[in-house]
Order: C-alpha cells, then sequence, then structure tokens
C-alpha cells in the first residue's frame, strides 16, 4: 500500500464528508431552531439532484441546472413548509415522523410521475473533469472542486450565523422561541426562511453528487440515515457538531471499507476476506456512533448543554 | 365510562370481522383472502409489540423492524438448517418445529431489543428515534452482506415449519394459529396496561421526575417495556417469514419500521385493537390501489398525512372516542 | 422423506382449488418492478411482452400485471393471488433472483409453469430445476462467463474484478474467473446500492492492473463510469450486458463508449425476427428496446408458441410444447438444454453512438451456438 493510495483515500473521505456536512446542517438547523425531526429532508436532496439535471439537460449549461436545483429545493422546502410542517410544530415527534414518512411517499411517487422511472442524466461541467497532479497523486478535479465548496459553504453558514440579522434571530430561536417571538420577530416567517435554507443545502448537495452519482428515485434515504448518524455523533442543532460528525464519518467509512478487507486478507482467503471485511465495513460507522453514545448520550458538541 | 364501553365493543366486532372474513373465504373457496387476513394478524401482532413500547411507554422506535427481521431470520436459519441436516453453531441442531422456533425468536430479539435499548434509552426524543433508526440499520446492512444465509437474495423456507396436530401448509391452519396467537399477545398487552408495571410505564410518559422520585427507576421500567416490545415484534417476524416461506433483509429495511408505526398511528396510538385496524387498512390499501395504479404510494402518503393532520387518535378514535387515559 | 411427504399434502389441496375454475381461456399473471429504482428493467421486460401480445392478436389470452416494487414479499403475496384468485395458469414477469427465489420453486410445484424473462438464479438451474421452470433468458453467469472468455480474447493478462456483495455479486465473479486465464490485480466487493466508488477507483490506481471487470446493474454501473470518467484512469472495461444496457446508457452518457460487453441479444443482430421486433417497438414506444425488452418479447413468443400446439391445461402436452422452444427467438438461434436453460450465442457487444443516442454494436461472439451453463450438471431432469 503506497502513501500516494492512503492520502487518495483520505481526501475521498474528506470530499464524502463534506457533502454529507450540507445534508446534515440543514437537518441539525431545523432540529435546532423548530424542534422537528423532518425524514423528507432526503427528498429535497433527491429534487436538488432531479432539476438539477433536466435544467442541465434543457440547456446544456451544468451551472444553470446547479441553480435549478437549488432554487426547485428551497421552494419545495419552502411550500412544504408553509402546507404541512408548519402544523407539527407543537405535535409530539411522533406525528412528526409520520406525517414526514408520508411525505416522502408522496414526493418520491411525485418525482417519478414527473421524471419517469428511469435515471436521468447528469455530468460535471467541461473544466471540471479529468484530474490534477497534486504531487504524489492524481485527484479527480471535480471531487477536489466538491471540497472547497464544502469548506465554502460550511464557512457562509458560519458567516450567516455569527454575523448577520437572520443569524441572530436563528440563535435567539435556538435559545428561546417565546422570547424571541416577544421581541416582534415574524417567527413564522423566519421558520419558512430556515426551513428553505435547509432545503437549499440538501438540494445543493443532491445537484452536486448527481453529477458523479446515479439521479434516481430513492437516492436521498440512504444519504438521510447517514446525516442522523452524523447529527447524533455531533449533537443535535450544533453546526459545528455536525462537520465534526460528517467529517468523522465520511473519513472513517471511507478508510474501513478500505482497510478492514485487507485486514481479514492477512490471515483468511482474499474471496472470503473481501467479503466479511465488506461486512464489517458497513457497520462501522454505527459501532462508533454506539461509542459516543456511551462515553457522550448527548454527542459530541451539545447546543444547549 | 360510555366510550369505554363503546371501544369494547368495537374491539370485539373487529375481532369477529378478522375471524368471519376468512371464514367465509374458507367457506367459498377463496384461499387467498384467508392468506391475506393471516397476514394482517401477523402484522398486527408485530404492531402491538411496537404499540407496547411506543404506545403506553411514549418510546418512538423507528428500527422494530430489526426485531422483526431477526425473529424472520430465526425461522428462516433454523428451517434452513433442519432441511439440510446441518449444525446451527457448535453442535446444535436446527429445527422446524414452529413453537421452538418462536421461543428462539423471542429469546434472540429480547436479548438485541436489550442491548440496543441499553444504549438508545440513555437519550429520548429525537435522539432516541435517529438513533433506533441507525442501529436498525446496522443490522440491515449486516443482513444484506454477510454472505452466509443468502444475504440479499434471502432464504427461502422450502417446507412451512410443522406446527403440532396442524398441517400449515393449509391456509386455514395457519390462519387459526396466527389468530390465536395474536389474540393471546393482546391479552397480554391488555393485562400489562392495567398492571402496575404498566401504570409506572405510562407515568413515565407522562412526567419521568414524579415516578423516579417515588423510588422506580424510569431507565430500568422502560427498558423492560422496550425488551418485552421486541419479543413481541420478534415473534410476529418469525411467523411472517413462515407465512411468505421467506425471510431477506427486506424484512429489516427502515421502510418496514415506518410501515409498522404506520400501522398503530392509522389503527390509533395505545389502542389495544389499533393495529389490527391498521394492519387491515395497511394491506387492504395495497392490495386494493396497488392493482389500480403504480402509483399507489404516492396516495397511500396523502391519506397517511390526511390522518396525521386532521383525524388525530387515528380511525378507533374516530369511532370510539377520545383516549380513555392520557 | 417424510418432509416431502408434507408438502405434497398441503399443496394438492391448494391446487386443487386452483385446478376447478379451468376455462377455455389463458391466464397469464405477470410479476415485475414497476415501481422504485429498478423500475426501469421491469417497464422494458413488460413492454416487450405487450407488444408481443399485441402482434399476435390472441383474444383467449387475459394477461394481469402486478407491481412487486422489488420485494420479495410482495411478490410471494402477489404469486398467492394470482394463483388463488385469479386462477393464473403461467406466471413470469420477475426481474430479480432474490425474488426468483422467494416465488418460484413453491409455484412451480404447485403445477403451475413459471417462464422467467429475466432472472435465472444458479440454484433454479442446477439442484433445484423443475419441469414446470422455464428460463427464456439466460442463467446468471452466462454472461459474466462470456466477459471472462472476451477477456482472454482480448489479451488481458491482469484484470481487476469487482462486484457489489451479495449472492447475484459473488456469482459474477465466479462466472468471470471460471472462464478468464489472466491473473486477478485486485478483486473487491462494494456495498450493494453503494454510490460512491472513489475508494475502490483509488485501489485500481494503485494497482497494476491492465483491464477491469465490473457487474455493477443500474445505477451502481451509473455512478461507477460516472466517477470513473472523471478518474483520469483510463483502463479498459469489460462487463456484463446488463450493466451497460438501454436503461442506463443515456445517464451514462459518453463516459461508457467503447466499453466492451456482451450479450446474447443486441439492437443490431442481423435477422427478420429482431430487424422487426427493433422496428416495432420504437414505433410503438418511442424509444430504442433494451435487451430487457428483448427477453420480455421472447418470453411472450415461447409461450405463445406452445399456446398454439397444446392446450395449458394439459400439463404434460404444454410442457412438451414450451421445451419444443418453437418460436423465432430476436436472439437468432434458441433451444432449451436439460434444465430447461437456453442453449444459444452469446456476442461480443461495445457501446457506440448512432445518430446522437448510446447503443450496443455487436463486434463478435464469446460462444457459439452450443453455449450451456455448467449447472445444468446438477439438475437431474
Amino acid at each position: 500500500m503506497s502513501l500516494a493510495l492512503l492520502i487518495e483515500q483520505l481526501l475521498n473521505g474528506v470530499q464524502f464528508g463534506l457533502m454529507l456536512f450540507l445534508m446534515s446542517a440543514g437537518l441539525t438547523l431545523v432540529f435546532g431552531v423548530m424542534g422537528l425531526i423532518n425524514l423528507a429532508h432526503g427528498s429535497l436532496y433527491m429534487i436538488g439532484a432531479f432539476f438539477c439535471a433536466a435544467a442541465a439537460a434543457a440547456t446544456g449549461n451544468f451551472w444553470l441546472g446547479l441553480m435549478a436545483g437549488l432554487i426547485a429545493a428551497a421552494a419545495a422546502g419552502a411550500l412544504i413548509e408553509v402546507t404541512v410542517i408548519r402544523r407539527l410544530y407543537n405535535r409530539d415527534h411522533l406525528d412528526q415522523v409520520l406525517a414526514t414518512f408520508a411525505l416522502i411517499l408522496i414526493l418520491s411517487e411525485g418525482v417519478r410521475m414527473l421524471f419517469g422511472p428511469f435515471p436521468l442524466y447528469l455530468d460535471a461541467p467541461a473544466i471540471l473533469r479529468g484530474t490534477v497532479d497534486l504531487g504524489i497523486t492524481q485527484y479527480s478535479l471535480y471531487r477536489l472542486t466538491l471540497i472547497v465548496l464544502g469548506v465554502a459553504v460550511a464557512i457562509g453558514l458560519w458567516a450567516l450565523i455569527a454575523r448577520t440579522r437572520l443569524g441572530i434571530q436563528i440563535r435567539a430561536g435556538e435559545n428561546d422561541r417565546e422570547m424571541i417571538a416577544a421581541l416582534g420577530v415574524n417567527i413564522r416567517a423566519l421558520y419558512t426562511v430556515v426551513f428553505a435554507l435547509g432545503a437549499a443545502l440538501a438540494g445543493l448537495a443532491g445537484a452536486l453528487v448527481g453529477a458523479i452519482q446515479s439521479v434516481q428515485v430513492g437516492m436521498g434515504e440512504p444519504v438521510l440515515i447517514l446525516a442522523f448518524v452524523v447529527i447524533v455523533i455531533g449533537g443535535i442543532g450544533s453546526i459545528k457538531g455536525a462537520m465534526v460528525g460528517a467529517l468523522l464519518v465520511g473519513v472513517i467509512d471511507t478508510m474501513g471499507r478500505f482497510l478492514l478487507p485487507r485486514f481479514f486478507a492477512t490471515f483468511l482467503d482474499p474471496s472470503q476476506a473481501m467479503g466479511v471485511g465488506a461486512a464489517l465495513a458497513s457497520m462501522l460507522i454505527y459501532v462508533l456512533m454506539a461509542l459516543v453514545l456511551v462515553l457522550r448520550p448527548k454527542g459530541l458538541f451539545p447546543a444547549h448543554a | 365510562m360510555r366510550e369505554l364501553r363503546r371501544e369494547h365493543m368495537l374491539n370485539a366486532l373487529l375481532a369477529a370481522a378478522l375471524f368471519a372474513v376468512p371464514l367465509w373465504a374458507y367457506l367459498v373457496d377463496e384461499p387467498f383472502l384467508i392468506t391475506l387476513a393471516t397476514r394482517v394478524a401477523i402484522l398486527a401482532m408485530a404492531g402491538v409489540g411496537l404499540n407496547l413500547a411506543l404506545g403506553l411507554g411514549g418510546m418512538v422506535s423507528f428500527g422494530h423492524a430489526v426485531y422483526f427481521g431477526l425473529g424472520g431470520y430465526c425461522a428462516g436459519v433454523l428451517a434452513h438448517h433442519a432441511f439440510n441436516a446441518t449444525p446451527v453453531l457448535m453442535g446444535l441442531d436446527g429445527t422446524n418445529q414452529m413453537l421452538v422456533i418462536w421461543l428462539v425468536a423471542m429469546a434472540l430479539s429480547g436479548l438485541l431489543a436489550a442491548m440496543i435499548g441499553a444504549l438508545s434509552l440513555r437519550t429520548s426524543g429525537i435522539f432516541f428515534i435517529m438513533i433506533t433508526l441507525a442501529f436498525a440499520q446496522m443490522f440491515f446492512y449486516f443482513a444484506l452482506s454477510w454472505p452466509a444465509y443468502g444475504g440479499e437474495d434471502g432464504l427461502p423456507i422450502y417446507v412451512r415449519n410443522v406446527f403440532p396436530g396442524l398441517n400449515t401448509m393449509r391456509p386455514w391452519n395457519m390462519f387459526v394459529i396466527a389468530f390465536v396467537m395474536l389474540m393471546l399477545v393482546l391479552a397480554l398487552f391488555a393485562m400489562i396496561r392495567a398492571s402496575r408495571f404498566g401504570a409506572a410505564l405510562m407515568a413515565i410518559r407522562q412526567n419521568a421526575d414524579r415516578v423516579a422520585a417515588v423510588g422506580i427507576s424510569p431507565f430500568g421500567v422502560k427498558l423492560a417495556g422496550f425488551v418485552i416490545s421486541g419479543m413481541i415484534t420478534g415473534l410476529a417476524g418469525a411467523m411472517m417469514a413462515d407465512l411468505t416461506r421467506f425471510v431477506s433483509p427486506s424484512m429489516m429495511a427502515w421502510q418496514m419500521s415506518g410501515e409498522l408505526i404506520v400501522i398503530i398511528i392509522l389503527g390509533g396510538t395505545g389502542r389495544l385493537f389499533g393495529p389490527v385496524v391498521g394492519a387491515a387498512i395497511l394491506v387492504g390499501f395495497e392490495v386494493i390501489f396497488g392493482g389500480l395504479t403504480e402509483h399507489w404510494k404516492f396516495w397511500l402518503g396523502l391519506v397517511l398525512l390526511s390522518v396525521v393532520l386532521f383525524a388525530r387518535g387515528g380511525f378507533i378514535g374516530l369511532l370510539a372516542g377520545k383516549e380513555r387515559h392520557g | 422423506m417424510n418432509v416431502k411427504a408434507t408438502l405434497a399434502t398441503g399443496l394438492v389441496a391448494l391446487s386443487l382449488g386452483a385446478g376447478a375454475a379451468q376455462a377455455e381461456s389463458v391466464t397469464i399473471g405477470m410479476i415485475t418492478t414497476l415501481s422504485g429504482g429498478g423500475a426501469g428493467l421491469g417497464v422494458d421486460v413488460r413492454d416487450g411482452f405487450l407488444l408481443a401480445l399485441e402482434q399476435a392478436d390472441n383474444s383467449d389470452i387475459e394477461l394481469v400485471v402486478e407491481d412487486d416494487a422489488q420485494r420479495p414479499e410482495t411478490a410471494v403475496q402477489i404469486a398467492e393471488r394470482m394463483i388463488q384468485s385469479e386462477r393464473a395458469d403461467i406466471l413470469t414477469g420477475i426481474i430479480w433472483s432474490n425474488l426468483a427465489m422467494a416465488v418460484v420453486p413453491s409455484v412451480v410445484e404447485q403445477d403451475i409453469f413459471y417462464i422467467s424473462p429475466n432472472a435465472g438464479p444458479s440454484p433454479l438451474a442446477g439442484a433445484n430445476c423443475h419441469e414446470n421452470y422455464f428460463n427464456a433468458a439466460w442463467q446468471n453467469d452466462t454472461l459474466h462467463e462470456a466477459a471472462g472468455q472476451t477477456a482472454n480474447e482480448l489479451g488481458y493478462e491482469n484484470t481487476f474484478i469487482m462486484a457489489p456483495n451479495y449472492p447475484a455479486g459473488t456469482d459474477a465473479l465466479n462466472g468471470f474467473k471460471r472462464y478468464y486465464d489472466g491473473e486477478l490485480a485486485g478483486e473487491l466487493f462494494t456495498q450493494v446500492g453503494q454510490t460512491d466508488y472513489a475508494a475502490e477507483i483509488a485501489q485500481i490506481r494503485d494497482s497494476d492492473a491492465d483491464s477491469i471487470f465490473i457487474f455493477l446493474p443500474g445505477g451502481m454501473g451509473i455512478s461507477f463510469m460516472r466517477q470513473y470518467a472523471q478518474s483520469g484512469l483510463d483502463l479498459p472495461i469489460v462487463s456484463a450486458g446488463f450493466s451497460f444496457d438501454q436503461d442506463v446508457l443515456p445517464a451514462m452518457g459518453s463516459t461508457a463508449l467503447g466499453v466492451i460487453n456482451t450479450g446474447q441479444w443486441s439492437p443490431d443482430l442481423d435477422n427478420e425476427a429482431n430487424e422487426a421486433f427493433v422496428e416495432a417497438f420504437e414505433e410503438e414506444y418511442d424509444r430504442l428496446p433494451s435487451i430487457y425488452a428483448s427477453q420480455g418479447y421472447d418470453t411472450a413468443n415461447l409461450i405463445l408458441s406452445a399456446l398454439e400446439t397444446a392446450d395449458v391445461s394439459d400439463k404434460d402436452a404444454f410442457r412438451e410444447a414450451l421445451r419444443a422452444a418453437d418460436f423465432d427467438s430476436v436472439r437468432g438461434s434458441f433451444a432449451f438444454a436439460d434444465n430447461h436453460h437456453p442453449i444459444h450465442r452469446i456476442y461480443v457487444r461495445e457501446v457506440v453512438e448512432v445518430d446522437g443516442t448510446l447503443t450496443n454494436r455487436i463486434i463478435g461472439t464469446a460462444f457459439e451456438d452450443d453455449y450451456r451453463d455448467v449447472h445444468g450438471a446438477n439438475c437431474d431432469m
């Protein structure tokens, strides 16, 4: 095993982690501010990817597609918030789980009615295809761009929350909901904006990842469940926790899939080692989650300590 | 009190209906209807299990499919070894005796529920929902990729396991077994709800601190409730595997966990017969609308959404009025 | 023995009910995947099947189509309903091996015919073969074995092989290795439904492979090819046709160009039946047929040919008529081996672009007309 391979895998893990962060950030914001569990977050990821693919195919321009995916996801988020989610804030978590589970069924079938049963085509823009030479290894330019974009969005999000008026309202909302209504903030509008922001982040992740993956119905739920793991590890409602959790999950999952089969191959025959290694690698991040739970039941960075 | 009596009457009516429909099907030789009713009974049993944790204890487990699947695998794996006359592990033989399989399924499901519960019950609320989902997903992936017992392809049970004195291959016999077991499990649920243990479980859902103040450990009570809940769902899983003569990781998928919750809510959370009604609605919906349109899940989603938003208390709530105690 | 006896008595009870209402018309039940991520395959099998029925214009045939949503329990339930309520005589349509393994063994035991238009798991071709089970597509290993053979012919000596970690994936790698003579640069199992292949691509880069064999059907293949194209790697890829057919090619785009894959059929296959099929399919559905559509079409024509010479209520005569396989297959020559799986020629195809559409073209032959699968040796029929 060469150093180049190890570094390439590390980069892969970081890139995966940053895309997970885009998903988890929206989820954790919605938890933190509105106290809502949204299973349909994965559907917004899917909507971002589908609209990006459709618009990119219609215009021939990836960037226009990306905008379309972002806007579609944000708009879908706002629409869902106004029609359904708004009625769930005062309900218990059970109702929230069930209503957003119903939304998954509706949105998945809706997207299939709209776009048909076959996967859509979406490719990276021409200037981002190919690889760059990092000195010790070649690395996909598009994946490198995803890393840069992921970091940029994370910084932007931090600035938004720490430095803007909206950010102050969001932080106030996390701490004391009655207080902020008393201060005369339009809480209904604030909730819609926060939900649409989370949806836009999910849609962005879906559109970006859609260019290197298959754009198909059901693509959102596996990512959603990983985002849950991220949030449990990082701590609910904490953007910083989401970042740390996402990177941990991304790197450990990638490294586990890569190293565990090799580890078993030192004392098992290759085919068997592959099977056993792959099976255990798929459980690794859940073991990590269990460990964090035992040591810190509220996650690594609890928002309300 | 009048509402309470109305719910009792409704329950009796529901039990009678669940028995009468397949009986009629048996008399006019419509074996498929009998199989459907058996499916409803078994799904309802899985729902009763979850209802204990969710309805009484307020523990919203989004990972109960893992017990359902584990129970299924108990039936599948034991039957597989009995069929091939190979040992399961360390000289233990497989078996095709339903009663033995049920005991093993309940024991293992209970053990798994104890482990998952011990970790997950350290948290509550949204955390608990996500963690139970994630743990179920972990075992789902394990079942999917572990090479023995078929992985994603699943494990067929070529011959239904045997029950003393009954030919289980006949749809009517299989239905009677499932129906009797469902009634037993419902009786157990009613007993627990009326017991001191059940009262503690419900009190903790309302206010854990007050319960702790009188010297009862909320954690212990909840964990016990969670384990019993997992055991019942595991038993239902073993029976479902025998009904379909097949077990696969999809029994553990998160969609299954979602469906179990749906079953409870459609019928009415915490209601004795809620899962029975919910399972009947879900299976009926799938059979009727699945034949009409390939987009039936879209409509199922709309129905669910309307129930949550506008008909809290589910079907039984609509017919029998408010829940009798909070 | 005791076990078998219990099975038999139980099933006689079931099949008596089914036999009572035998009418002159024939009911065919199609259980296939029309919703979810794998819906494209089921839609194509169904459309190919329907096209053949339309062309035959046989008013005695009643077709019932149901969606299994790619879930084994649902498929089992639909099969029971089709047999018990619809009194179906023939079942067909299942796409996935795991669903076939859940449904087929009990269906054929009830004296119902099952004709597979897609899945061909090895137990059903070998130890668990059955007189009422016919496969009109292929045994699962076939196209992978052909890919191994093709790798030899292309002079590959150090191939990196990869498939999802489930039985069909293991079968794929074993099938490839059965015919491939060179060395293995590496062997990897990926997760089922995996969407990111960066870790695998890095390992391929790190090995000194001269070629890659993959089996990644559906969305997994699309994801892999996108990421492979952007990885800077340029090793030739050889694969089985199901990862590179009309259902996924449009979504893969130009990254799939030049991939060598194997198939028993290709849209440009030069025979009368196929020319007529491709033209009629495009006319009817306004898209190119896939290998799955061709299998659905062949399955329907096989059933139609048997119905012409025998009545389905005469099980033995109908079985003989099916076994004769007296129909014009779009793949040219077609016959059944003793285990009721096809004896057919396997072609080597290449992904090309014709008038702006990605499709496959035949460039050679991997196995001649007399190919049959290895599992037949374990079938005592």
